[in-house]
């Protein structure tokens, strides 16, 4: 059942409403089903939660029998965003992912993100899905703030994915919805697959394989799942960057999730108007590239790769 | 006067960005005063310019006290506003996000680590600062709560208020919070414009920077000494929000004293015409924000206000 969790108006005859479908077994609530809620399109420009919203729920259609809690699908809580291609929040220019919890009394943008909080808030386990940006490509993976990981790595390693990043702790962090339900006691995992404004079916069906998984476990499906894949994990000082030392055209000569050696050939950075390679990037370390540059343009400093030693 | 460079980068496609510092006199580093960090801010780089040329004009005159020394930096993202940009020109992020900023990080990382280089070790700092949302403020001194802010100090500004107000978690990575957490004393200013220029309250902005050299001994500058500033904490402020959207109708302007019920602004309905909504002040007080945008969503808050009990 498609619910409304905030409504607002906008200037000229249009309402703006974040919406969710409300998926609960066949038979009705008997009350003391466990919850479990997929949320994406914070960043209006990373898309790959939204196939695994509509895959999702059509595995579940083809077996509803097997549902035996409460499924909730946020497909868009920056629906503006989405529509208009915009990461920030069109109109104020504003990092969703840093207002949260919101306020019920502060402008539109912190209003619609104390809703989604209130409704989120008691799921036993949220699934916040983004997708990396339109600059980097990232490996199917799972993030977790330290201080979190105690609760949160069990439940990651059923999510069929290739790997958990535990990272340290920062105060900016504090304002995203992740942080923002995990402190409230909501289990709250964020993932980060893909490339921005494209869709991997591939890494799609990996998460969803290991949501289903998940469910199992929290005794909110019984069908059958897939035995979830062991996941590499890591800590920040397994990882590191490599950023760009000048300006020009990254062309890149290792594959994305690949091992290389240290010392091995990552890419070139190119000036196309004098035909010379500006800086030739090399493997600071062994390691496998776990996040590697998608868009060629790059200025000092760009982030070129991510090597997790 | 000294032009500086103080960081640049390079670029294939464009010029490279130079942020420039105007240092005046020489000695301890005084008082570091920033413009903008975002594209949008054009008031704050004109306010800049003011102060470089009337530094200029006052160390010419040796108006400058001997040993000291301050320095301008009227923009940290030309790049931004040179194209129309509130944010970082490619990946749109907020270089006053960024501070104290990371020198093997991203780019904008690398920019805000450049000038912190630059602007840290000041005994004071001054930024002028915007607002996330369209709208006018009475000229104030606005602080946040860190445990090394001085508010007696602030006074010296001149300026009509001095707000404070809590620290979010975002604020963190901002360049007065940073200032503050490396000894600092720090000031984000707030005029009544952002991406126009408002010369009226710049000159008010720019005799409240000057007089406040003059009281920390920097300069040497006869000026009136402002208005006894009021303290006023965030949580005092009262927000009044419409419920509606539609065309924003301004009846209330900043500074305007308000008795309970009147009438602040009215919401119209953009193709009827027919006045949908009365915006009304909650209670007696003075204006010290209010919105701008000719259109608005529901949910907006559309007035901050001052609560007063000596409304005549």
């Amino acid at each position: 059942m498609v619910q409304t969790i905030a409504s607002v108006d906008l200037p000229i005859d249009e309402t703006l409403k974040i919406q969710k479908n409300h998926l609960i077994p066949q038979e009705g609530l008997k009350g003391g089903e466990k919850r479990i809620s997929i949320v994406t399109g914070t960043h209006g420009d990373e898309l790959e939660g939204q196939y695994v919203c509509y895959e999702l729920q059509r595995r579940i259609r083809e077996d509803y029998s097997s549902l035996t809690g409460i499924v909730d699908v946020y497909p868009a809580v920056n629906p503006l965003g989405i529509d208009s291609i915009t990461r920030g929040i069109p109109g104020f220019d504003l990092d969703m992912n840093r207002l949260f919890p919101g306020s019920e009394n502060g402008s539109m943008p912190e209003y619609i993100a104390s809703k989604i909080i209130d409704d989120l808030s008691g799921s036993a386990a949220v699934i916040d899905i983004h997708a990396s940006n339109i600059f980097l490509e990232e490996i199917p993976q799972v993030r977790i703030n330290e201080l979190s990981k105690d609760t949160l790595v069990p439940m990651a390693k059923k999510l069929n994915l290739d790997y958990i990043w535990i990272h340290s702790s920062a105060t900016v962090l504090e304002s995203t919805l992740a942080y923002s339900l995990n402190v409230i006691g909501t289990p709250t995992l964020v993932v980060e697959m893909g490339v921005g404004m494209r869709i991997t079916k591939k890494y799609g069906d990996q998460l969803v394989d290991g949501i289903f998984a998940l469910m199992k476990e929290l005794g909110i499906w019984s069908g059958e799942v897939k035995e979830p894949k062991e996941p590499i994990i890591s800590e920040d000082g397994e990882v590191s960057f490599i950023n760009a030392g000048s300006s020009g055209v990254f062309v890149p000569n290792v594959g994305h999730w690949k091992n290389v050696k240290k010392g091995d050939h990552i890419g070139d950075i190119l000036n196309p108007l004098t035909g010379e390679i500006s800086e030739r990037i090399h493997a600071e370390t062994d390691g496998i590239v776990f996040t590697l540059r998608e868009y060629p343009i790059v200025s000092e400093g760009s982030l070129i790769a991510r090597i997790l030693a | 006067m000294e032009e500086k460079i103080l960081f640049e980068l390079d670029s294939l496609y464009r010029d490279n960005m130079r942020i420039k510092g105007y240092t005046f006199g020489s000695g301890e580093k005084s008082a570091c005063i920033v413009g903008a960090t975002r594209g949008n801010e054009v008031q704050q780089v004109y306010i800049c310019s003011r102060l470089i040329s009337i530094l200029e004009q006052l160390e010419i005159q040796g108006k400058i006290k001997a040993g000291k020394s301050v320095m301008i930096v009227p923009s940290v993202n030309p790049y931004s506003m040179n194209i129309g940009k509130r944010f970082w020109s490619t990946d749109n992020t907020d270089i006053n996000r960024m501070f104290p900023g990371y020198d093997l990080g991203e780019t904008t990382q690398k920019i805000a680590d450049g000038v912190f280089r630059n602007v840290s070790n000041f005994r004071f700092g001054i930024q002028f600062a915007s607002f996330y949302m369209q709208g006018s403020f009475i000229p104030h001194v606005r602080m946040m709560k860190t445990g090394f802010e001085d508010i007696e100090l602030a006074k010296d500004f001149g300026l009509p208020y001095i707000f404070r107000r809590e620290a979010r978690p975002y604020d963190t990575t901002t360049l007065n919070y940073n200032w503050q957490i490396w000894e600092t004393k720090a000031f984000s200013v707030y005029t009544n414009a952002t991406d126009s220029i408002d010369s009226e309250s710049a000159a008010e902005v720019i005799n409240a920077v000057l007089s406040f050299l003059n009281k920390q001994g920097i300069i040497e500058y006869n000026c009136h000494e402002g208005y006894i500033s009021k303290f006023i904490e965030g949580q005092e402020l009262v927000n009044v929000k419409t419920s509606t959207a539609g065309f924003f109708i301004r009846h209330a302007a900043v500074n305007a004293r308000v008795r309970k019920g009147d009438l602040l602004a009215e919401i119209v309905d953009p193709y009827s015409g027919k006045s949908i909504d009365s915006i009304t002040s909650p209670v007696n007080g003075i204006v010290f924000f209010h919105a701008d945008q000719p259109v608005i969503y529901s949910h907006t808050p559309l007035y901050r206000i001052i609560p007063t009990d000596d409304l005549i």
